[in-house]
């Protein structure tokens, strides 16, 4: 399948082949974004948009790829393409909503989850979590636990003292195991209780630390 | 209504059959067989609340088979269901909009613990937001769970005073002290 990749980067200047298992994948420099994705569409039958999401790569840069998965319907099959951001602070890329409208709310819950912009989106806001949530839960620094902050309601968040908590992690999360492939790993829940050890004063030598 | 048909029902034979009791007992005879459900169904529980309503289950044998989808009408809100942080606001303005005497009943895990979401999203337990009568364990709990919770709910409105609805002010601070 790399034919595909062979005949597009002669007219791509910049288009790499990416290691994959599956698919097709390739890497495009964000400028080409919009004309690679509006050629597969018209030119190779690419009628399809199954996916956008994105990567944090944490220490490295650049920081953030967007990740689009496109398919052929008359064809049966699929294409990978993937984009990095130039910018690690405020990440953002071309939207595709005026190549499929279907991106828009792919796009949105991409930007809640990882906050990156993506620039000529018609109504680019929060879809998963509520707007005014500070934090973008899918980056790599973010806990899985959560972090301290004010309900989205702040007449109930008055009325009731409740907050945003971090979530106990006694007795979980659920995880696929380390050291083996996640194919072949049950999800389990992996034991943090430690994290919410405390010494039981009132009862006096029993304690947990130890 | 004042007709003259009804005049004449009220008059005849009534004043024979007199019955002594208490105010609370009667009262809340009347409140336990007639819990009108308020069916807050948020995930896959809700499903489970379902089977409970319809013929192999049959709430309706105990008096509930009034679900009411709006808040003024019902008095038994079942949390059926994960309740995210987005939703918790929601869940507590529907609950304050039901009208007293009132009572909640958290079905299953998520609703009662969070569940197998230990995560930045979900409410852990829905007793952060409202006060909880019933909590019913399993993932989700069978019918059968949720009958039970029911049926014990109807034993604590049987026990607890009529008019403590009148007290609501203390009743709150107590739960949440």
């Amino acid at each position: 399948m790399s034919e595909l990749i062979d005949s597009l980067q002669p007219r791509f200047e910049g288009l790499e082949p990416r290691p994959s298992s599956d698919h097709p994948a390739m890497q495009c420099p964000v400028g080409l974004l919009l004309p690679l994705i509006e050629c597969l569409r018209d030119e190779f039958s690419y009628s399809l948009l199954c996916d956008v999401t994105a990567i944090d790569w944490e220490e490295e840069s650049p920081r953030f790829s967007v990740v689009y998965h496109l398919y052929s319907v008359k064809e049966g099959r699929y294409v990978r393409i993937v984009t990095n951001c130039e910018d690690d602070e405020n990440p953002s890329v071309p939207s595709i909503v005026a190549l499929y409208p279907g991106a828009n709310w792919h796009e949105r819950e991409t930007f809640d989850m990882f906050g990156i912009r993506f620039e000529g989106h018609p109504d680019l806001k929060r879809i998963l979590m509520w707007d005014g949530y500070p934090y973008y839960p899918l980056r790599k620094e973010f806990p899985l636990a959560g972090i301290e902050t004010e309900l989205p309601d702040a007449e109930i968040a008055e009325e009731t003292k409740a907050k945003v908590l971090p979530a106990p992690m006694m007795g979980g999360p659920f995880v696929a195991a380390d050291g083996s492939p996640m194919s072949k790993s049950e999800p389990r829940a992996k034991d943090q209780s430690w994290t919410e050890w405390k010494k039981k004063e009132a009862l006096g030598g029993n304690d947990l630390d130890k | 209504m004042e007709t003259q048909e009804s005049q004449v029902g009220y008059n005849s034979k009534v004043e024979g059959d007199v019955i002594v009791t208490k105010v609370d007992a009667v009262i809340n005879w009347v409140r336990k067989n007639s819990v009108w459900p308020m069916p807050m169904g948020l995930a896959c529980c809700a499903i489970e609340m379902m089977g409970v309503a319809a013929s192999r289950f049959d709430i309706s044998r105990f008096g509930m088979e009034v679900m009411r989808f709006s808040p003024r009408q019902s008095d038994c809100m079942i949390v059926a269901g994960t309740v995210t942080y987005k939703m918790a606001p929601v869940v507590r303005r529907i609950y304050d909009q039901m009208a007293d005497p009132k009572w909640v009943v958290a079905m299953g895990a998520c609703a009662s613990t969070g569940g197998m979401y230990r995560s930045y999203a979900t409410l852990q337990g829905v007793d952060r937001i409202v006060p909880v009568d019933v909590y019913v364990s399993g993932c989700p709990p069978r019918p059968e769970a949720l009958l039970d919770a029911m049926m014990k709910l109807q034993k604590k409105i049987e026990r607890e005073p009529s008019f403590k609805s009148l007290n609501k002010e203390t009743e709150e601070k107590r739960i949440w002290a």
